[in-house]
């Protein structure tokens, strides 16, 4: 029992991780209809900010930390922002594929990226924010876990707030609804299209903070296997649903972890996909999402 | 007000308007008829912004126009209330009229025009919360130039704004087109299927034929014109 609500903690935890990164892929897709597969490198990108940043600051402090992450969300927003207009903008009439294609693209030259100016090895994450465990009820709870899902908490909840209350915000529904529309009143849709890039890729970068602060090693590839596993969880919430998307991630992370700590455990990663060709057979819309006619 | 001078546009290896010239004036309501596919959202479409001017002249208000960004032409004071509506469905009422007023600065003047909007359109007070896609095609359409008005623009254009609506609401629709023009002396430029309707409210007309203008006339010359009565009022 207490081995079980201990992989359940864990479990929402890394879930909570994912959720962050999920929305990333669900606010780009709803202002853009495609997936952008270098979300996971700016995820990856978060990491090392936060690394390098965290070191300056002499580890272990609550506002050392916080600094870091802050910054490692500032300067990630900036590198979404940066590949959309580089990348992205000037395919805006051209086929989904082709954006498709060249997001692969810039996510390739992302982790190259990451090789030649941190290298290709491993490196430790240093302690950024203060970290005990103590035992509850016979359960070992670390307080990363909590950081963790308390930072999720207040950043989606900061989210909420910009989408749902702000004129930015309703300004990004405006835009994921109709482009044109939102143009004609007098919207500058690219204006906002940069605002979701920066906001999805901030998300990613705590995200990636948050993973690395876990599980303290980073290296180039770190963000392959959360960001796949992120992107399933949009699906599976309804790509273009924030809401689902936060609860596709944290669905995924609880059930990733029971996998893992049962003796089905090689198995983990293969679930996950699993899910996904379940969700695409049986609810394509995704568990959350609407079946919605494909705009013309 | 607008002149457009040779104007061409079109779709990808398509030219649907081949050089139309026409002109609206301060103040007036001006119809524009043609036949499916003739091109006039095209048009309206290459004047907001929306697609590229090939070719031509579009001065609004003295000042040139052609290929500026559309949230610019709406700075200037030009609304577009496009065909369909495209009222954004995940929006509420509320907030759809908010992203009308985008621009706008002035808290007060904003919530004036508000009032104004409700003023015109009393169902939208009553509907404020509801989500626009619960509307009916009607309710809509009063939203979509509700939205428009919240910009305080000088110029309106509006397209096909009868559109599978009911026929009770069409006529009350109509009825506020024409309070909206002579109480804020906003000019209009209107294409409609019911060209009949359009032209009993404007002043003048053009009419288009397959991407060229073959006729422009005060709207009672064109009514009375037995070629215009056969080809687009369904008359004799
Ligand atoms: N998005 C589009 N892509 C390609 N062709 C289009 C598009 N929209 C309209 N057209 C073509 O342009 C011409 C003019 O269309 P349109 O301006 O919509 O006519 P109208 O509004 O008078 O019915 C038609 O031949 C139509 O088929
Ligand atoms: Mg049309």
């Amino acid at each position: 029992m207490a081995e079980l609500v201990q992989q359940l903690i864990n479990g929402v935890s890394v879930g909570a991780m994912y959720a962050l990164i999920a929305i990333g892929y669900t606010l780009v897709y709803g202002v853009l209809r495609f997936i952008n597969f270098a979300h996971s490198d700016v995820f990856m990108a978060g990491a090392y900010a936060g690394l390098h940043v965290g070191q300056r600051m002499g580890g272990g402090s609550w506002a050392g930390g916080l600094v870091a992450m802050l910054a490692a969300m500032a300067a990630c927003a900036g590198l979404g922002i940066v590949i959309e207009r580089l990348a992205y903008k000037p395919l805006r009439e051209r086929s989904k594929l082709t954006v498709l294609i060249t997001a692969i693209g810039v996510s390739m030259l992302l982790q190259n990226l990451g090789q030649l100016v941190f290298g290709a090895t491993p490196v430790a994450f240093p302690e950024t924010l203060p970290a005990t465990t103590f035992t509850a009820g016979g359960v070992v709870v670390s307080s990363k876990d909590m950081v963790v899902v308390g930072f999720t908490v207040a950043l989606l909840g900061a989210l909420e707030f910009v989408v749902l209350r702000t004129k930015v915000g309703t300004a990004m529904r405006a835009v994921a609804h109709n482009h044109q529309a939102a143009a004609l009143m007098g919207i500058p849709t690219n204006r906002i299209i940069s605002v979701t890039f920066g906001l999805g890729s901030a998300l990613a970068a705590a995200a990636g903070f948050l993973w690395a602060y876990k599980f303290p090693r980073v290296d180039p590839y770190l963000g392959v296997m959360p960001g796949l596993t992120a992107f399933v969880a949009a699906v599976l919430g309804g790509i273009g649903n924030i809401t689902g998307a936060a609860l596709g991630g944290l669905l995924l992370g609880v059930i990733e972890t029971l996998v893992k700590g049962s003796r089905w455990s090689t198995w983990t990663e293969a679930v996950t996909f699993v899910l996904l060709i379940l969700v695409l057979l049986f609810r394509p819309a995704g568990l959350l999402g609407r079946a919605q006619a494909e705009k013309v | 007000m607008l002149e457009v001078v040779q104007l061409t546009a079109g779709y990808g290896g398509i030219e649907a308007l081949h050089g139309i010239s026409f002109d609206v004036r301060p103040g007036e309501i001006v119809t524009l008829i043609g036949a499916n596919g003739a091109g006039k959202s095209t048009t309206l479409r290459a004047i907001s912004g929306l697609i590229r001017a090939r070719s031509g002249e579009i001065r609004f208000k003295g000042r040139s126009i052609a290929n500026l960004p559309p949230h610019e032409i709406v700075g200037l004071g030009l609304a577009h209330v496009p065909e369909g509506r495209m009222v954004f469905s995940n929006l509420t009422v509320m907030e759809n009229l908010r992203m009308g007023a985008y621009l706008q600065r002035d808290k007060a003047a904003i919530a004036s025009t508000l009032g104004q909007v409700f003023d015109i359109f009393p169902r939208l007070r009553e509907r404020e919360r509801q989500s626009a896609g619960t509307l009916s095609g009607g309710e809509q359409q009063m939203l979509a130039i509700g939205r428009a008005l919240m910009g305080r623009p000088r110029f309106l254009m509006l397209d096909e704004p009868s559109l599978g609506i009911a026929p009770l609401l069409v006529k009350s629709i109509f009825e506020q087109i024409v309070r909206i023009n002579r109480d804020q002396g906003l000019a209009i430029l209107l294409v409609e299927q019911n060209a009949n309707l359009a032209l009993r409210v404007s002043q003048r007309g053009h009419v288009l034929e397959t991407g060229r203008i073959t006729l422009s006339a005060p709207a009672g010359s064109l009514l009375a014109d037995p070629a215009v009565r056969k080809a687009y009022l369904g008359g004799h």
